[in-house]
Parts: C-alpha cells; structure tokens; sequence
C-alpha cells in the first residue's frame, strides 16, 4: 500500500463515513481510493469543486455528527484554512490530510517540509491550534490516520496528518489487523452510536432543544470568553497529547531532531556513526502540536553538554520549536533543504561530524 | 373568542435587529410558517450566511448552523448527504449565494443536491455598508459605486436563476417579491413549494426573493418597496423561472 492509500483506509476503519476533497498532486491516491472504498464502507464521498468546498462541505458533515475527513497537499491546504479556523472556531471535529509538496506559490510536486508553520501555529485566521500528526512510516501512516479522528472527536477540533509527497507516494508492507483497531471498529460500527458520543449535532431538534452550531460571538466580552475556553483545552491538550520516539538518548552526545520522512533518512545516517563508534541520537516528534517539550526535558535536568542537529525539507521551520524548548541552553545547528532538495544520509553525517569536531 | 393568528412555533419570541423596512424579517417569519405547516420542525436544518441574516438562527427555533461566507451550499451539501432525512435548506443574500459563493451555489446546483435555497436578493450590500452586490442595477448609487453601476467598470446586475434554469440538477426556481401583501403570499407560497420538493426528493429548488433594504437604498421603507415594484422588478422579472 501506498502511504495515501494507507491514511485513507486508516481512517475508514476508524469509522470516518464522509470524504471530500480536490485532486492535487502528490495526494490524488487518497480521493481515487475514497471513491471507490466509501462506498463499499457505507460512506459518502464527494468530488468537490475546490477545496473551499470540500472543507466545507467536512464543516456540514462534522456538524451533522459523523467522522469526516479531507486531504489535499500544500497550495490546496492554504485554501482550506478558512475552513480550519472556522471548524476550530465552532468547535467541530474533522481531519485534514496534508501531503507537502514544495512551495511557495505553486511550487512543485517533490516532497516537502514546508508547511510546518502554517500546521502547528494555526495556520488561518484566529487564536486557534489544530492537534498535528506527523507519520514517519506507511503503517504509522495508517494507524494515525485512525487515532486522529480519536482526538478529534475528544477535544472537538480539526486534527491534521502532515505527511509530504515521499510518504504519500512510498510502498510498505502494512498490518491492517492491529488490535487497537478492532476495539475502535466496535466502538464505532454504526452513524447512530456515533451521534450518540455527539450530543451537540445537528439532527433536527425532535425531543430537544435546537442545536446552532456557529462561531460568531458578537457580544461584547463573549468571544474573549470563548477564546479562553479554547486556551484551557489547548493547554490541557499540551499537558496529555505530547508523543515523540527517541532512540539512543541516553548517553548520545549529539542529537538529532528530525520528523516523518526525513526521520527515516536521518536513521540511517544515525545508525552508520554509531557502527563507527559515534554516540549520537535521533528525537522524532510525532505531535508537531503540542511539540513534544517532554522529550527534552531528559537533557535539560542533566547536566551533560549535547549538541543538536535539525534536519529538515525546508529552511528552518521546527527548528524553532526546537530552540525555545532548549531555552538556549544547547547548541542547535540545522540542515535544510528546500524545494524538492532533500538532505542526504551523506550530508546528514557530515553535519553530524562537523558538530562532534566544534 | 377564537384565536385566529399566533407566531409560528419555529419562530423564538425575540425582539429583531433588522433595520426599519427590512424584508429579512418577513422572510424569516414566513419560513417558520411554513416549516410549522409542513410538520418539519424536528427535522429542519437551516444553514444561516454571512451578512445581516448571520444570526438567523436567533430567530428561528429548530437547528441551524452557521457557514462561512459563501459556502452555505457546501456545508449544506454535508449536512444533507450524512443526514437525507432531515430537511435542509440555506438562506442566503445576493453577495453570499451570487458573488463569494458562486462556484459553491452553480456547482450544489449542477449536482442536484436535493436541497432548498432561499435566496434574498436586495440589490446591495447590508452588513458592510451599503456596498454593490452583484445584482445593484446599472446606475445605482452605493458605497463602492459612488457615481452609480456603469456596466464598463462594474460588469451588469447578474442573473444568477436565469443562469441556473439551464442546469439538469435543477428543479424549481421562482423569483418572488416583497413589495405587496400579495407578492409575499407568492413568496410563501414559492417557499413551500420549495421545501415540500425537498420532502418529495425532487431535487435543487430555489427561491429569490426581492428585498427592501431601505437603509442604503437610502430611501424610506414604503419607497423602497415602490422601489423593487416600479424599477427592480424590471430588471429582474418575477415568475416562475423553471
């Protein structure tokens, strides 16, 4: 399976029933895998006319209370974020797949990390923060895909996948099985025990009273109110939802800090300095929001000097995260490459090198 | 003595923030009547725009949600297709249904989304301040077309249910008006139909509705309704359209 082929089925057997969005390269294997999967699911999938209307169309499908699910890759995202602010705003939940692609502008179809800011800061209008997945595997692809619509329906925001084309586009081997699954499939086998979780949808006001769901707040002092409500779930957020993989830490002399594909290629370059001898070790955040300030903390109590290294598909994005976590307490060197450059195994070593020999 | 008239059971019992001879008022209350004589109360789902109707849903007493500018079609698509059995319709003004959101109501349209539209022409921008709608007639004075539409600069008063009679997903539209105690028994009339297609799953239905807004047509409330009856409606003629 592909790694947008896996995100789409993940998210099936997680039970999401609505699917729209827009072709856009390096992602169209999720909306053609939809048209056909849905269906056969007992969802709906819908060809929209632009991504504007696709998300929307994810607001109307949320607000009726059932598991709904957009992708796109990166110029389309941008078009999407009206939508994002307008679901975290309502507090709806729903998942937007991101499968980067370079940028600015139109840019090009090659493997990016560039929408890094625009995922984890908001990324559209308003004080607001969307949960950021970042998969680094076609299975861990498949797997978040499902847990993303967990979190969603949980903290009632929009949940975002940031993949990038590699990802989208690589072949693996996955486990469809998985355990986890099979409780969640129970969990959530028909529309109806969904709604039942969803006390606040929108399905018509038989036996109650009506439901608006709206994220206008006209009053003065009502939207500060609101704002403050969405703060007090973000920092509950920031205090349970943190994940990372870290292997080597423990006694690493340098580190690095490298996310979804380009973790992968910084593995390799990790495991060929240690066969020399070298102590060096690799933090992966898997939630890009909350940043996973709890990785760092190990090195901040211990007083042990070690070096950073970023890596990144762009010029220096997480790389910030990265800083204020440290509070300038490490020293931090990046590597980047952007527009379709991806930082080599080789380049990886040799920045790796030079920090051991600073 | 007998009781002869009540407000609607859909409409809450509020006071309006609409201006002096506005026509949203009378849409929404004819809406609730409506919703009330069809028995759709527990399953309507109406979809409320950006512009002076934002806060229709404070009036009308069954479940809504609000849509972003333009995209009331879109979220309503969403909505009816997760939820056919419920009835949905959106409301929506001439820069929400015909300007911002013109790609969302042509495309809902050609698909034949089983939905209703009630669409409130009013020849001018509300909410922002009296600026050109896509149907300001040539000539008029606005905001942003402060010597009047010339049709050089600013295009002509578009005909978005003319545009849309051609579309095989649509199913019904008519243009109705507000300017007469008889024109908005049509206009009821008109709404009715419109939903009870939905009921029958005939398809895409619309209804425009020609609207005073006296407030920056700069006009009193009974000017503004000879206004839409002796200049408007000649450029957009009532009737049923398809």
């Amino acid at each position: 399976m592909t790694g947008n082929e896996a995100m789409a089925e993940g998210a099936i057997q997680a039970g999401c029933t609505f699917y729209a969005g827009y072709p856009i390269t390096p992602q169209n294997e999720i909306p053609a895998y939809m048209a056909r999967r849905m269906p056969e699911a007992g969802g709906i999938f819908i060809q929209a006319e632009s991504e504007l209307a696709a998300i929307n169309m994810v607001f109307g499908a949320a607000a009726a209370g059932v598991r709904a699910l957009t992708s796109s890759s990166s110029p389309g995202i941008s078009l999407k974020q009206e939508g994002i602010s307008y679901l975290a705003g309502a507090e709806l939940p729903a998942v937007i797949i991101n499968v980067m692609r370079g940028g600015p502008g139109l840019g090009n179809i090659w493997p990016a990390q560039s929408d890094y800011f625009q995922a984890t800061r908001g990324g559209g209008h308003g004080d607001y923060r969307s949960i950021v997945l970042a998969p680094a595997s076609v299975q861990e692809a498949y797997e978040l895909a499902g847990e993303a619509f967990d979190l969603a329906d949980q903290y009632r925001m929009p949940v975002i996948i940031l993949g990038d084309g590699m990802l989208g586009q690589m072949m693996e081997p996955i486990l469809v099985q998985s355990s986890k699954f099979k409780v969640q499939r129970n969990k959530l086998r028909t529309a109806n025990s969904q709604l039942r979780t969803k006390p606040w949808a929108l399905t018509g006001c038989k036996g109650r009273k009506p439901h608006v769901i709206k994220s206008f707040f006209l009053k003065e002092g009502d939207l500060e109110k609101f704002n403050l409500v969405l703060q007090k779930k973000y920092n509950s957020i920031k205090q349970k939802v943190q994940r990372y993989e870290g292997l080597f830490l423990d006694k690493a002399q340098a580190v690095v800090v490298a996310y979804g594909t380009m973790s992968r290629i910084a593995k390799s370059a990790v495991s060929h300095l240690r066969k020399g001898g070298q102590r060096i070790g690799l933090l992966r955040p898997i939630t890009l929001w909350p940043f996973p300030l709890a990785a760092f903390q190990r090195f901040k109590r211990s007083s042990r000097n070690v070096k950073f290294l970023v890596v990144e598909m762009s010029y220096g994005q997480m790389l910030e995260d990265v800083k204020l976590a440290l509070d300038g307490r490490f020293p931090v060197e990046f590597l980047g490459r952007s527009g379709g450059g991806i930082p080599t195994e080789e380049e990886i070593s040799k920045a790796l090198r030079k920090l051991s020999h600073d | 003595m007998t009781k002869v008239f009540s407000r609607p059971k859909s409409l809450r019992d509020v006071s309006t923030h609409y201006c002096p001879g506005c026509g949203h008022g009378i849409v929404h209350k004819l809406i609730a009547e409506v919703v009330d004589e069809l028995g759709i109360r527990e399953l309507a789902i109406g979809v409320a725009p950006v512009g002076c109707a934002v806060v229709a849903y404070d009036y009308w007493d069954f479940d809504c949600s609000e849509a972003a500018h333009g995209r009331a079609l879109a979220v309503a698509t969403g909505i009816k297709r997760v939820r056919p059995q419920n009835i949905v319709f959106t409301y929506q003004g001439d820069g929400d249904l015909a300007a911002i959101g013109t790609a969302e109501t042509l495309h809902a349209a050609n698909r034949g989304e089983n939905l209703t539209v009630i669409f409130i022409n009013n020849a001018v921008y509300g909410m922002t301040g009296g600026q050109m709608a896509p149907t300001t007639l040539l000539g008029q004075k606005t905001a942003t077309t402060p010597g009047g539409r010339q049709a050089r600069l600013e295009g002509w008063p578009l005909k978005i249910s003319e545009m849309l009679r051609e579309f095989s997903g649509v199913k019904f539209i008519e243009r109705t008006s507000l300017y007469a105690p008889q024109e908005i028994i049509k206009t009821k009339k008109a709404i009715k139909q419109a939903l009870q297609n939905q009921i029958d799953h005939t398809g895409f239905s619309l209804v425009e509705i020609l609207s005073p807004c006296p407030t920056y047509l700069g006009l009193s409330p009974v000017q503004a309704l000879d206004w839409i009856r002796d200049v408007m409606q000649k450029e957009f003629p009532l009737g049923r359209i398809k």
